[in-house]
C-alpha cells in the first residue's frame, strides 16, 4: 500500500540542485522529496553511502555535510544546495587511504561491511571534534548512531584509538 | 514518498509568508522528524518550507542574565555551547541523553520542541489512532503499551512526549517566541504543550503559519547542581522509559530552591509542581526525595505493560535530585549577575 520507490517520477515540481560532493559539483534536476542518501547512490553512483533502515536509526547513510556527521536518509538534497558534502569516496586524499580507512583495515573492524563506510564517516568527523572527551565510553556514545549487526564494535573502538593515535602521533592537532 | 512543493525561506517574514497558515504546508529544520513521519504516510504536507537557513542560529546572553537561543540552533550547538555548559548543565545533559551525533547534528531547537510521539500506532498509518486520525481509536490503550505514558492521559490517547530536551527546558522554566501572520507573541514554555483529554490531535499552542523564532531560558538558580537521568532499554540511541531532571539549590543543608521535570512518562514535558512543593525548605536527605517522588507520581494511571513506569521513575526522581544535590554549590552567598 505505502509507495516506497525512492526516486519517484519528476514532475513540474522539480528543482535544479547544485550538490557539492567530494569536492566536486553537480548539477541535478530532482524531484523536491528525494533525500541526499538516494541523490548519490541512484544519480551520482555514490554507492559506498548504504541505505540501512532509512529512517535515522541505523547510521549506514551517514556522510558530511560542512564537516558535520549526518544521516543523509533523513536530509532533503534540495536542503544540501551550497554545503560541502563527503562521502566514503572522498575521505581518501591523494590516493592515500583516510587514518581511519586504515586503522578500520589494519584492527580487522569489519565483517560483512555493510556498516562500515557509516562507522568510518562518523569516526573521521569524531577525531576532528575537539568538543568530544577521548576515554572510550565518550568515543562508544558518540559512535552509537552507527549500529552494526555483526558486533563488530570491540574492533572499531580500536581502529578509532589508532586513527586517533597516529593522527597525534603527525602533529595533527584536529 | 509522498511528493511536496519545495521552498528555502531566508527570512522569517518570507517562510511565514510563503506558509501563509495554510495547515496543507510545514515547515522543515533538521527533517529528523519530518522527513521520518512522511515516509511512514504520517505526516503528508503538500509543501516544506526550508526554515533551516534563517537568520536564527545564534545563542546569546540578554541584558536581564536570560539565555536566547534561536530556533534554528542545532542540539549539537546548544549542548556544546559555552553559555549553556556553564550556566545550564542539565540542558547539555539532557540533549546529549538523546538519540545519537548525527541526529544532534541536524535536529534543531525548535524542531525538538515540536517532535512527535514514537507510538508504534501513530506511527503506523494502518493503526487506530486519535492523534494521527482524530476519532478513529487508539489501539495503544489495550495494544502494546509498554512504552507508554502514565501521567497527563486520557482515554483517548496515552502517548508519551519523547523529547530530552524538553524535559530540560520544564524544569529549568522557558519563553517560546512566535511569529505569525498576526505578529509575534510570547508563551511560556511549559504552557506551550497541550495534554491529550478529548483531543490528541492538538499537540500545542502553535497557530497554523506560526513560526517558533527563540526559546529564551529562564535566568539560572544561583549555586543550583544539576543532574539529568535517563533510564532506558540501551545505554544511547534509545528513548527514555523515564527520565528526571533536577535543579537543586541548598541553603545548608535545606533545599531552598528546586526544579523537577519528568520524561518518558508523561504525555507533555512534565514539570513535577507537586514533588517541588513537597521538597521546599526540606532538608535534602534521601527520604525528602522519596516523599517528593511519591507526590510526583500520585495521579500515574498504568496500563497493562506499563505499570513497571512508575517505580522506575521513582528512582529516577530519587537519584536525580540526590546527584543534583551533590553538585549543588555549597555557598549561600550574592545573588544576582551570576555567571
Ligand atoms: C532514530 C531517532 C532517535 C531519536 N532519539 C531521540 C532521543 O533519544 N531523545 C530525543 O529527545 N529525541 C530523539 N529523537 C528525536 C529528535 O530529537 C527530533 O526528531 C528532532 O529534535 C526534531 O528536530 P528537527 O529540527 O529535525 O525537526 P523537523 O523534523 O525539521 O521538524 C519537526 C516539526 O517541527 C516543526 N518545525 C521545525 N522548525 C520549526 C519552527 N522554527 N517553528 C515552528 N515549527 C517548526 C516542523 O514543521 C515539524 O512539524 C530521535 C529521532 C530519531 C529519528
Ligand atoms: S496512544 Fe495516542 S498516539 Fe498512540 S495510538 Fe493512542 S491516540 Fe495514537
Ligand atoms: S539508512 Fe539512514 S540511518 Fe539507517
Ligand atoms: S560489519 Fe556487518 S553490520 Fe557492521
Amino acid at each position: 500500500m505505502m509507495d516506497h520507490s525512492d526516486a519517484p517520477p519528476q514532475d513540474a515540481d522539480a528543482l535544479t540542485v547544485t550538490l557539492t560532493v567530494n569536492g566536486e559539483t553537480h548539477r541535478l534536476t530532482l524531484a523536491p522529496n528525494v533525500v541526499l542518501l538516494d541523490a548519490l547512490r541512484d544519480r551520482l553512483g555514490l554507492t559506498g553511502t548504504k541505505k540501512g533502515c532509512d529512517h535515522g536509526q541505523c547510521g549506514a547513510c551517514t556522510v558530511h555535510v560542512d564537516g558535520r556527521a549526518i544521516n543523509s536518509c533523513l536530509r532533503l538534497a534540495a536542503m544540501c544546495e551550497g554545503r560541502a558534502i563527503t562521502t566514503v569516496e572522498g575521505l581518501a586524499r591523494d590516493g592515500a587511504l583516510h587514518p581511519v580507512q586504515q586503522a578500520f583495515l589494519d584492527q580487522d573492524a569489519y565483517q560483512c561491511g555493510f556498516c562500515t563506510s557509516g562507522q568510518m564517516m562518523s569516526a573521521a568527523a569524531l577525531l576532528d571534534d575537539g568538543r568530544i572527551g577521548d576515554s572510550d565510553a565518550e568515543i562508544r556514545e558518540a559512535m552509537s548512531g552507527n549500529l552494526c549487526r555483526c558486533g563488530a564494535y570491540k574492533n572499531i573502538l580500536a581502529a578509532i584509538r589508532q586513527a586517533e593515535s597516529e593522527a597525534r602521533g603527525r602533529g595533527g592537532d584536529a | 514518498m509522498r511528493p511536496f512543493a519545495f521552498d528555502t525561506a531566508t527570512d522569517s517574514g518570507a517562510a511565514i509568508a510563503i506558509h501563509g497558515g495554510d495547515d496543507r504546508r510545514a515547515y522543515i529544520a533538521g527533517g529528523t522528524t519530518l522527513i521520518d513521519l512522511v515516509k511512514l504516510d504520517v505526516m503528508r504536507p503538500a509543501a516544506l518550507i526550508d526554515v533551516s537557513r534563517l537568520p536564527l542560529a545564534e545563542v546569546e546572553r540578554l541584558d536581564d542574565g536570560r539565555l536566547r537561543i534561536g530556533a534554528a540552533v542545532t542540539n549539537s550547538e546548544l549542548a556544546h555551547h559555552p553559555l549553556v555548559r556553564e550556566h545550564y548543565p542539565l540542558l547539555a545533559q539532557a540533549i546529549l541523553a538523546g538519540a545519537s551525533t548525527q541526529i544532534r547534528n541536524m535536529a534543531t531547537t525548535a524542531g525538538n520542541v515540536m517532535q512527535r510521539t514514537r507510538c508504534p500506532y501513530y506511527r503506523d498509518a494502518a493503526a487506530a489512532c486519535n492523534r494521527r486520525e482524530p476519532g478513529s481509536g487508539c489501539d495503544a490503550l489495550h495494544g502494546i503499551n509498554r512504552m507508554h505514558a502514565v501521567l497527563g492521559v486520557s482515554e483517548q490517547c496515552i502517548a508519551t512526549h519523547p523529547s530530552d530536551m524538553c524535559v530540560a527546558l520544564a524544569a529549568l522554566g522557558a519563553t517560546l517566541t512566535l511569529e505569525g501572520p498576526e505578529g509575534r507573541r510570547e508563551i511560556a514554555f511549559n504552557d506551550f504543550h497541550r495534554l491529550p483529554a478529548e483531543h490528541p490531535e492538538i499537540e500545542h499552542e502553535l497557530a497554523p503559519g506560526e513560526l517558533i523564532t527563540h526559546v529564551t531560558l529562564d535566568t539560572p538558580l544561583v549555586g543550583g547542581g544539576a543532574a539529568y537521568l535517563k533510564l532506558r532499554d540501551r545505554a544511547s540511541y534509545e528513548f527514555a522509559l523515564a527520565s528526571a531532571g533536577a535543579v537543586v539549590a541548598l541553603e545548608g543543608e535545606v533545599i531552598s530552591d528546586v526544579r523537577l521535570a519528568l520524561g518518558g512518562v508523561a504525555t507533555k514535558p512534565w514539570r513535577a509542581v507537586e514533588a517541588e512543593r513537597a521538597l521546599d525548605g526540606q532538608p535534602a536527605v534521601a527520604s525528602s526525595f522519596e516523599v517528593a517522588a511519591d507526590a510526583a507520581l500520585q495521579d500515574a494511571v498504568p496500563r497493562e505493560h506499563n505499570a513497571f513506569k512508575i517505580p522506575l521513575a521513582r528512582q529516577a526522581i530519587v537519584r536525580a535530585l540526590r546527584d543534583a544535590t551533590a553538585r549543588a554549590g555549597t555557598t549561600t552567598t550574592t545573588r544576582g549577575n551570576q555567571g
